[in-house]
């Protein structure tokens, strides 16, 4: 049996964000500020993918993330996989999961919205995660896909 | 409900409207009730407002409170640059309640969170104003005798007026059928439709008010204003279709009410205001016994 070859190098120690959508790729790489990291980065993207078509991955060596990062990894990359690995074995691998309130990840899309003028942590409701639907604690309003913006 | 915010309709349910609406019921008959002596309520009012602030600062006067506050932010430290929490803290200091308008959205929730005395939202931009619905609730339930079974026509900007989608939100409660009018642009949004569909409620959606004046026990009608039009010309289309005329009356039924939040336009002409039907004075009325109850409530003297 030959072996599979792969594309993207393994990594000795950190973690793989794989099941990207191809689209997402880039949107990843800029919430999670990756072009600031000083970090061995290895991605490919539109690579095949029995799950999704085609997909993307990351691969960052000596690198673990933080609830934070992993929750705006959720909303731009809801289908992604994370994968910790130590020396080449995998230690943890999960399915992202949007928690039911998030904090002080995404920006109020409304001006007149309170949090936009004081100094406050941004909340939101989930109300539904595969679609992009935050309501923010203060205003109400709903943000959505096309209305959001990291902090 | 002592201690309570009053910040969202969302805050109180069935059971606590019911008690606003019974204790406000004690305040029309007994108007002057000086319980809450030597009490200091905190009147802040970041935006202008006539009806609103004089209608609180009314009640507070014939429970016998004191008021301290200001009627715009270009007299309070704002104008400096102070922060509302800030603001809000320092508040606190002096006060046993605060009754706050502001016009950014949120903000009265987040005074609430940072303040140690209760806050009731006297309206935060085009957000919430949970008081103006409990009065709306409280001339329903005085002119129809229930809030229960109501058939209610809400006419006018039903997409932007918080005033309509507070009511539609807790008048859910209540098993009520919905006669929505108003231009297409302006209908109710979805979000807001959504309370009545998950109660299973019935709704009807016209352009024009003569088909459905005749059907209901309550009219709520609202003002379509100009600036939400980004088309002068559809403006002019439609902005007669939710305008109320005494000459669309002749059908009504005896007991049907006129409801209106007040500032009115043009969207009533001035010859309704003599029919049986025309209630939006009193209502205004009405709005002082509901924050005598609310005040009390929360002040923990009821």
């Amino acid at each position: 049996m030959s072996k599979k070859e792969l594309i993207v190098s393994a990594i000795e120690n950190g973690t793989v964000i794989d099941h990207i959508t191809s689209d997402k790729l880039f949107q990843v790489i800029k919430i999670l500020n990756l072009e600031n990291c000083t970090n061995q980065i290895l991605f490919g993207t539109n690579l095949n993918s029995s799950k999704l078509g085609t997909k993307a991955i990351i691969k960052i060596q000596n690198k673990y993330f933080e609830r934070y990062e992993i929750n705006k990894i959720a909303i731009v990359a809801p289908t992604a996989t994370l994968i910790k690995i130590a020396s080449y074995e995998v230690i943890e691998k999960f399915n992202l999961n949007l928690p039911h309130e998030i904090e002080g990840i995404v920006k109020c899309f409304n001006p007149k919205c309170i949090t936009n003028h004081e100094q406050v942590m941004q909340k939101f409701t989930v109300l539904d995660a595969n679609q992009i639907k935050l309501q923010c604690h203060y205003c109400q309003k709903i943000t959505k896909e096309e209305t959001l913006n990291f902090l | 409900m002592k201690n309570r915010n009053l910040i969202s309709i969302a805050d109180f349910n069935k059971e606590e409207y019911l008690k606003v609406l019974s204790l406000a019921e004690e305040f029309e008959k007994n108007p002057v009730q000086k319980i809450a002596e030597g009490k200091v309520v905190a009147s802040l009012f970041f935006e202008p407002s006539t009806r609103t602030r004089l209608s609180f600062e009314s009640a507070a006067n014939r429970l016998g409170a004191k008021i301290v506050g200001f009627a715009d932010s270009a007299s309070s430290s704002t104008s400096k640059g102070e922060s509302l929490v800030d603001t809000i803290k320092t508040v606190c200091c002096y006060s046993d309640i605060i009754v706050m308008r502001h016009p950014l959205e949120g903000s009265a929730r987040l005074a609430s969170e940072v303040a140690t005395v209760p806050v009731i939202n006297a309206g935060d931009g085009a957000n919430q104003h949970p008081t103006q619905c409990m009065l709306d609730l409280y001339s329903i339930k005085k002119t129809q005798g229930t809030l229960d079974n109501i058939h209610i026509a809400l006419v006018g900007d039903l997409k932007y007026g918080r005033t309509v989608h507070s009511l539609v939100e807790a008048m859910c409660n209540f098993n009520t059928t919905f006669h929505l009018v108003s231009p297409v642009s302006l209908k109710l949004p979805s979000s807001v439709k959504m309370h009545i569909k998950e109660k299973n409620l019935t709704y009807y959606q016209y352009t024009e008010i003569q088909d459905a004046i005749d059907k209901v026990d309550i009219l709520y009608i609202t003002r379509v204003q100009r600036e939400r039009f980004l088309d002068i010309q559809d403006y002019e289309r439609v902005k007669n279709s939710c305008i109320l005329d005494k000459s669309l009356m002749n059908n009504v039924k005896k007991s049907m009410k006129i409801l209106h939040p007040l500032p009115r336009v043009n969207e009533i002409h001035s010859n309704v205001d003599s029919t049986p039907q025309a209630y939006y004075f009193q209502q205004a009325q009405n709005g002082v016994y509901v924050r005598q109850s609310l005040i009390s409530l929360i002040l923990g003297l009821k």
